[in-house]
């Protein structure tokens, strides 16, 4: 399974938020809608709901986990019924299951395949070729990592030239070189190509995959899975794949500070992270761990950082009760370091915060910002004057 | 004599009557640089604190005999002003704008290759060649001029290290963000190879993060191509990997993407990596100390 996704380009403080990534049933229909075959499914949100479904589609059916992570049939999200009680039964168990730290609140019921062959089919951007990659292996049915490392001659890897397109001799190689001989199947699996492209273009998705991609006993190709991710950078002209984000699927905190315009990440730990930029919050994740310490969560007030910034990134680290000490990182080159003293000032206030706050302040108007966090001489609040400081008090204040 | 940007810019402003364009525009005037000309359709002579206005890149270019242009329109304008510039014979391009939609990168990239032409950015900080000129938003006044050149994917990091470097007495060459997004005009590589031609650089510091593969792929060039000392960063140590869904990154350039993977990856290749940006200021300050 690959992604490429908020997630997948991840980990990225200010740049987590970059790709939406979107569930099977939401990438399926955006394949239908491109003419990629697909099985015929729908979605229930409650055990009665799937029976209905499994009723109207004819049985059997597969039970499948909507989350947005991999590993969902190892975890026991994906089961087959055959029945209207043994649908009934096996969403009830998979309804709630948390998978990889996902709970499963929706399900996708689908007509059952019977599968004779399993392949594998994706687009990606190659980030260093910056063109879009196609990959394909008539080895599907394993993880794909395991066939990349095993047998690489196996996996038929294409790059795009995106100002030509993908054409007909694209789709005849990746068939040949992957070693499809059944000429019914080329032909078909030549159209999935150049219509996964078709897709991948139209939604400025970062990611279409099809794992597996199936030949059924009667000779048929078909999506049997769907890990779709798309630029959120592109949105703006895409409402309808925009609309499809869903917002309870990611973690409520993370929710409320895209809704806030910070990027905030939730770890483990006991200290609470703010840095200014992607670059300088990681970096300061990493000093508070060489510090010994384990981050909570680590937010980024981005380029700018104006008091109401900071006041609403605090109220977002802050919610999370494993934090028991805060350490500020910010560098001052727009962000101007008075205004953030003040909205750490304003925060504390307003919110009667009393947890530890460490503060180290450089760049523009440094001086100035901690001038008025020292004026104001609160007891929960102290500044250092490097990062590694910053990290080591704020590490020891934790504990 | 810098990379990118030097005393011999001439800068056009694509966006300079917008309030960040005109912000920064002025700003980097102020640290000296030769800004010859705005452009925004519609608006071609007004002028910005006296800075003529035209209402195309080609009548900036043919009026101001402007050679450098600075992308400060709107993320969805971003690509087709990148595209003007360039058809209008500018050959420097740098893009600060923030949110340009990766496929139109990828198609700019294809469009750009076989030209003569350096895209930096989008999503960057520009480029600053201390004491010569500013292109950007990256603060001057955190750098000397000197002889380290300093190549990074973030923006606040590079200003952490150029402050650290200050500290330490060391000055920069240039100073160039490339920016983070996941297609940017300008690789490491690219950047990497002008330092290596520049007479004032001496040394080369490169701030990478997790992510991609584009750190390891430095790491061949430096080993094979350059004479010239670099030292490495890696942000995101301690980044949770449960984060990512999958390895296609991982797949398509065979590493992990990780800071430790990268940082082995570097020194596998004989370069010196700090694991804190302190740390890769004081490696850069012992190379320079002999």
């Amino acid at each position: 399974m690959l992604a490429y996704g908020p997630t997948g380009l991840g980990s990225r403080g200010g740049r987590l938020a970059r790709a939406l990534d979107l569930h099977e049933y939401q990438g399926k229909e955006l394949f239908r809608r491109h003419g990629i075959p697909v099985s015929e499914g729908r979605l229930a949100l409650d055990p009665e709901d799937a029976r209905a479904a499994a009723d109207a589609l004819g049985y059997p059916v597969v039970v499948k986990a909507q989350v947005l992570t991999g590993g969902r049939g190892k975890a026991g999200g994906i089961k087959l019924a055959e029945s209207g009680d043994e649908v009934e039964a096996r969403a009830r168990e998979i309804l709630g299951m948390d998978i990889r730290g996902h709970v499963v609140s929706k399900l996708w019921i689908e007509r059952a395949s019977d599968i004779a062959r399993e392949y594998y089919l994706s687009l990606t951007f190659d980030r260093s070729a910056k063109k879009p990659l196609f990959m394909f292996t008539t080895q599907g049915g394993m993880e794909i990592e395991e066939v990349a490392a095993t047998s690489p001659d196996a996996l038929v890897r294409l790059h795009v030239d995106p100002l030509e397109g993908c054409h007909p001799w694209h789709a005849r190689r990746l068939v040949y070189e992957g070693g499809v001989t059944d000429p019914g199947e080329q032909k078909q699996i030549a159209a999935v190509v150049q219509k996964l492209y078709d897709a991948f273009v139209g939604a400025e998705a970062m990611l279409c995959e099809i794992n597996p991609l199936i030949v059924t006993p009667e000779g048929e190709v078909r999506a049997l899975d769907s890990k779709f991710t798309v630029d959120d950078n592109a949105l703006f002209r895409h409402p309808d794949i925009a609309e499809l984000r869903d917002v309870s699927a990611a973690d409520p905190l993370e929710a409320l500070a895209r809704e806030k315009g910070v990027t905030y990440v939730k770890l483990d730990g006991e200290v609470g992270v703010l840095g200014n930029g992607a670059g300088l919050t990681m970096a300061t994740v990493d000093v508070v761990t060489f510090a010994g310490g384990r981050p909570a969560n680590f937010c980024d007030l981005g380029g700018g950082g104006d008091a109401q910034g900071v006041v609403e990134a605090l109220e977002v680290i802050t919610r999370d009760p494993q934090v028991r000490a805060i350490f500020f990182n910010i560098f001052g080159g727009i962000t101007r370091c008075d205004e953030v003293a003040r909205g750490i000032l304003q925060a504390v206030a307003q919110m009667g915060l009393e947890l530890p706050i460490v503060v180290r302040l450089d760049g523009t108007n440094a001086e100035e910002g901690r001038r008025i966090l020292g004026d104001a001489a609160l007891p929960n609040l102290s500044t250092e004057a490097t990062m590694l400081d910053g990290a080591r008090r704020a590490v020891e204040l934790a504990v | 004599m810098a990379i990118l940007v030097d005393s011999g810019t001439r800068l056009v402003v694509q966006g300079l009557t917008g309030s960040e364009g005109r912000f920064h525009g002025l700003r980097n005037r102020s640290h000296g640089t030769n800004v010859v000309a705005g452009v925004t359709p519609g608006k071609g002579g007004q002028d910005v604190d006296g800075i003529p206005v035209f209402d195309s890149v080609a009548a900036a270019v043919r009026e101001t005999d402007a050679n450098t242009a600075m992308v400060f329109v709107p993320a969805p304008f971003a690509a087709d002003a990148m595209y003007e510039a360039v058809g209008a014979g500018v050959r420097t391009v740098v893009c600060i704008t923030e949110g340009v939609p990766a496929h139109e990168m990828l198609r700019l990239h294809a469009f750009v290759e076989d030209r003569d032409v350096s895209i930096v950015g989008p999503n960057c900080p520009g480029a600053l060649s201390p004491g010569k000129a500013n292109v950007g938003i990256i603060p001057a006044e955190i750098f000397r001029e000197g002889s380290v050149g300093l190549v990074s994917r973030s923006g606040t990091l590079t200003y952490q290290i150029g402050h650290e470097l200050t500290q330490l007495g060391l000055g920069c060459s240039t100073i160039v963000g490339i920016g983070g997004d996941p297609v940017v005009g300008s690789s490491f590589i690219d950047i990497l190879r002008l330092f290596e031609a520049d007479e004032q650089t001496e040394q080369v510091i490169m701030v990478g993060e997790i992510g991609g593969d584009e750190e390891e792929k430095a790491a061949a060039f430096i080993e094979a191509e350059m004479s010239k000392p670099v030292v490495g960063y890696i942000a995101g140590y301690a980044a949770p990997p449960g984060k990512t869904m999958g390895h296609a990154g991982a797949i398509i350039s065979g590493s992990a993407g990780t800071a430790t993977a990268k940082k082995e990856a570097l020194e596998a290749r004989g370069i010196r990596v700090g694991k804190t940006p302190t740390e890769a200021a004081q490696i850069v300050a012992e190379i320079v100390g002999g």
